[in-house]
């Protein structure tokens, strides 16, 4: 059974149709690639599936029960985490403080009034050690409004691990990046392929290439196909719906 | 409780509706579109009347006392706009808040310099100190005319927003202000006009209320807390909102505090029910808007957001 | 290294002196023979409390609540009232002011926290403007003319009807809610609250039910508001609706602007500047030439308004939050 699926996933926004009756399946383990081109949905269906958006029709099954309903902190907690196309962390924090903030939202509750925060261990500890696994432990306590931006991503993607989650939902983790901050990003996804489902939205098609098991090709809100990597390169009707059926390579 | 007087509180409850829907209109805008708190709308109300009623004591004639009361808040709602308003569009509520509240304070004290601390009187002419005679009781010919006046902005408004360029770009930007900036709209312009037309009407509102309630210091306020919340439960943004919650809320506070306190009177013999009456009347119109609001988030006409 | 060391210098430099300055005040009121230096020493610290109340949900929440008076009103009759009965003991003052000020907090709380935005600012002021006529309408208890209060609060052998102890009081309850809030504001819970201030989007794509910890902020802060309340109807030996009115509220977040947002002592610099500025308009004078003093008395508040409005143009991070921005620091 898969650990993540939609079925007939609608999402409209007054007339217009971003999600169009989407069955999707993503499994444990395997990085699942949503590619298309601009407008395609893709961000909705990141924004569907954490839960930043109640869709219009349709269910989300997260192991075995149906999260469609359940709000985005509920989800959070049961695993589904997300990264966001724009960077989205802690200015005003240092990057220990951030990574932090994950790590205490499931360390139980944060009525806590008394002890400083920055001194417990339970939560100091786990925070140093996802940001080693980025490589930012060097900037730990370093304030978020003066890392570079490759850093910032790479930031993100700490707090999405620090939460522990069981699926990662990543939209354009590489966006805006130089080739050599992508590439570290490759090799960390790299690593961490295996450990967790990860849904990866990305335009960048070395990456995809390089990283995914499956593909899924989104096209104003519908799936055109879906299949391994090797199906979608060679698939005529994807570079048809992509590319505008010119002759290129994928 | 008689017919006559149940009608009488309902069509001033009415007209008090009337004048709420001319406040809120141009607030409301102003919040869903600059996505800005004023708080001195309820000052541009309080100027409004004060140049009705002091063109008044001048010309003697109704009509230009409230052309010269619309004129005047435009002009003064641009300038404050041009001044101070428009460089807190881009800053958070909270700045928005303290300026705005500063203003309210600033021009209590201009209207308490010129025209002192007295209120002010401002006299009828005669075709409207009538009363009219309406399905068998009689009923202040003003306060008909204050109803109508309302009621005809109402649909100009309507037709102004619905049917118009103007009204498409203003709609458009109440709904999603950064796309028709986008778009090459001078949003500038947009935004300074709404503002001078919001004011503008408050000030219509003044004019008209001036002969109802008294000219004061500081009369702003409590109707700028009244205008607070038929905004709130129509939903921010909403013209159409606030014209339905203006009416709601102008009935029910009218009638709740004329009812309330008798109906409880008659229920319970005890002095806490005296008391409690004119208490519980006075603050039917919040706990309304609080049920509205553990209801419907967004208020009763919420604006659909692209 | 040694430039930290500075700078952490500096940053208690300004509160310590602070401290000391209103530590040392009845002291040298006394001995100038001016004991209203001390009457209006304790008014800074009454409404220095208030606004580090709203500071926490303000400052530190981003939560712009323009209904915190209510809080102040709920304290002040609570003493009023009971006081009117015939109890005296401070004690039970002070219980019945927080239980009623926490279930209505609560409540309120609830109800004003499922709006965003400029609708929650908006809600907040009606909710206030409810009680502010609910305690008008309160005829057995002064009505609009407020309630007189004879018997003053007793907690123990220290009795607030002596202006030096009620001083000392208000010092002891403000010194100890600064240190609480600054312990806060380092645990947990100031964590997650100046997270959601931050970027309230992702704490709950983090998994933080944010709503039930605003809530709890918010009602902590009302009941700081409440003891401010207590001892300013001990000061004033009066409990008046006009203490629930709507300038109230928006005087408490100026004290808070001016003071600087997200600072622990901040509430107190901004309500020391402005209860300092206001008597001197009002009553010292600062020796305008022709008749300037006269005429600033009249009209105070309109200046005090040119000044707000002045303050919200210019100054982003408050008088003390400028200090402190300089150093070069974080604000904490």
């Amino acid at each position: 059974m898969s650990l993540l699926s939609v079925r007939q996933l609608v999402k409209r926004f007054g007339g217009v149709l971003a999600t169009d009756h989407l069955d999707l399946e993503f499994q444990a383990g395997e990085l699942h690639a949503v590619i298309g081109p601009n407008g395609a949905g893709k961000t909705t269906l990141i924004n569907l599936l954490s839960g930043e958006l109640p869709s219009t029709q349709g269910s989300i099954v997260f192991q075995g029960r149906d999260i469609t309903q359940l709000p985005v902190d509920a989800r959070a907690l049961r695993g589904v985490a997300r990264s966001y196309q724009v960077t989205s962390v802690f200015t005003e924090f240092t990057a220990a403080e951030n990574v932090i903030l994950a790590v205490q939202a499931r360390s139980g509750h944060s009525f806590s009034f008394w002890r400083p925060v920055l001194a417990d261990r339970s939560l100091r500890e786990p925070a140093l050690e996802m940001l080693a696994t980025v490589g930012l432990l060097r900037l730990a306590d370093e304030r978020v409004c003066n890392l570079a931006y490759g850093e910032c991503r790479q930031l993100e993607i700490a707090m999405t691990l620090a939460m522990q989650p069981k699926v990662l939902l990543l939209d354009e983790p590489m966006a805006g990046m130089s080739q050599r901050e992508s590439q570290s990003i490759v090799d960390l996804l790299l690593r961490l392929k295996g450990e967790y489902a990860i849904v990866l939205v990305e335009h960048d098609m070395d990456a995809v290439f390089a990283l995914a098991d499956r593909i899924s090709v989104l096209v104003y809100g519908r799936c055109i196909a879906t299949g391994s990597a090797e199906n979608i390169r060679s698939s005529s009707e994807v570079k048809a719906a992509y590319l505008g059926g010119e002759e290129t390579t994928l | 409780m008689t017919w006559a007087l149940l009608a009488t509180q309902l069509l001033n409850g009415l007209q008090l509706g009337v004048l709420l829907f001319l406040l809120s209109a141009g607030l409301t805008l102003v919040l869903g579109i600059m996505n800005f708190v004023n708080l001195a709308h309820g000052s541009l109300y309080m100027m409004g009347a004060y140049f009705a009623a002091a063109l008044y004591g001048r010309t003697e004639s109704f009509l230009l006392a409230a052309i010269g009361a619309l004129a005047g808040t435009l002009a003064l709602g641009a300038t404050l706009e041009r001044l101070v308003i428009s460089k807190l569009y881009q800053r958070d509520h909270l700045d928005q808040v303290m300026a705005t509240s500063g203003l309210i304070l600033v021009l209590n004290e201009v209207v308490r310099i010129v025209w002192g601390v007295s209120p002010m009187f401002i006299g009828l002419p005669e075709a409207l100190r009538k009363t009219v005679t309406v399905m068998g009781f009689q009923y202040p010919a003003y306060r008909f005319l204050v109803i109508a006046v309302g009621l005809l902005m109402g649909a100009g408004l309507y037709l102004l927003i619905h049917r118009t360029v103007v009204g498409m770009l203003i709609r458009a930007g109440a709904s999603n202000a950064p796309m028709v900036s986008a778009l090459g709209v001078n949003i500038g312009r947009i935004n300074a006009l709404v503002f001078a037309a919001g004011a503008g009407l408050a000030g219509v509102a003044g004019a008209m209320a001036a002969p109802i309630f008294s000219v004061q210091p500081g009369m702003g306020e409590s109707v700028l807390i009244q205008v607070l919340v038929v905004i709130v439960t129509g939903g921010v943004g909403s013209v159409r909102g606030a014209f339905y919650a203006a009416l709601i809320v102008g009935v029910v506070d009218t009638i709740g505090r004329v009812l309330l306190p008798s109906l409880l009177g008659q229920l319970f013999e005890s002095s806490v029910a005296q008391a409690a009456g004119p208490a519980l009347g006075s603050i039917l119109i919040y706990l309304m808007m609080a049920v509205v609001l553990a209801v419907r988030p967004k208020g009763l006409f919420p604006v659909k957001h692209g | 290294m040694a430039d930290h060391d500075n700078y952490t210098r500096t940053r208690w430099l300004a509160p310590a002196f602070v401290v000391a300055a209103l530590a040392l005040l009845p002291v040298a009121a006394h001995w100038t023979g001016q004991t209203y230096y001390q009457v209006i020493g304790t008014r800074i610290m009454v409404f220095a409390l208030a606004a580090a109340g709203l500071n926490l949900i303000l400052g530190f929440g981003a939560l712009v609540s323009m209904g915190h008076a209510l809080y102040l009103g709920v304290g002040a009759y609570s003493v009023a009232i009971l006081s009117h009965y015939g109890v005296s003991s401070g004690w039970i003052h002070l219980a019945t002011a927080l239980a009623i000020s926490t279930a209505c907090a609560f409540v309120i709380g609830a109800v004003c926290l499922r709006a965003t935005g400029v609708a929650f600012i908006m809600i907040t002021l009606a909710f206030a403007q409810m009680f502010y006529f609910l305690a008008i309408g309160l005829r057995a208890f002064g009505g609009d003319e407020g309630l007189q209060i004879s018997l003053r609060s007793r907690f123990g052998p220290l009795d607030l009807s002596d202006a030096t102890t009620l001083y000392y009081v208000a010092f002891a309850v403000l010194m100890l809610t600064l240190v609480a809030m600054h312990r806060l504001v380092h645990a947990r819970f100031g964590l997650l609250l100046r997270g959601v201030k931050n970027n309230e989007r992702r704490m709950r794509a983090l998994g933080f039910p944010v709503r039930r910890y605003q809530l709890v902020a918010y009602v902590l802060s009302a009941l700081v508001c409440t003891m401010a309340g207590l001892l300013l109807a001990n000061l004033t030996r009066f409990a008046s609706p006009s203490y629930m009115a709507w300038n109230v509220s928006g005087e408490l977040i100026v004290l808070v602007i001016l003071g600087g947002l997200g600072t622990v002592i901040g509430p107190v610099v901004g309500a020391g500047v402005w209860i300092v500025l206001e008597e001197t308009l009002t009553s010292f004078g600062l020796g305008l030439p022709n008749d300037g003093d006269a005429w600033m008395r009249e009209h105070w508040l309109g200046f005090l308004g040119l000044l707000i409005v002045w303050v919200a143009l210019s100054m982003r991070s408050g008088l003390y939050g400028s200090l402190v921005r300089r150093r070069g620091g974080t604000e904490r």
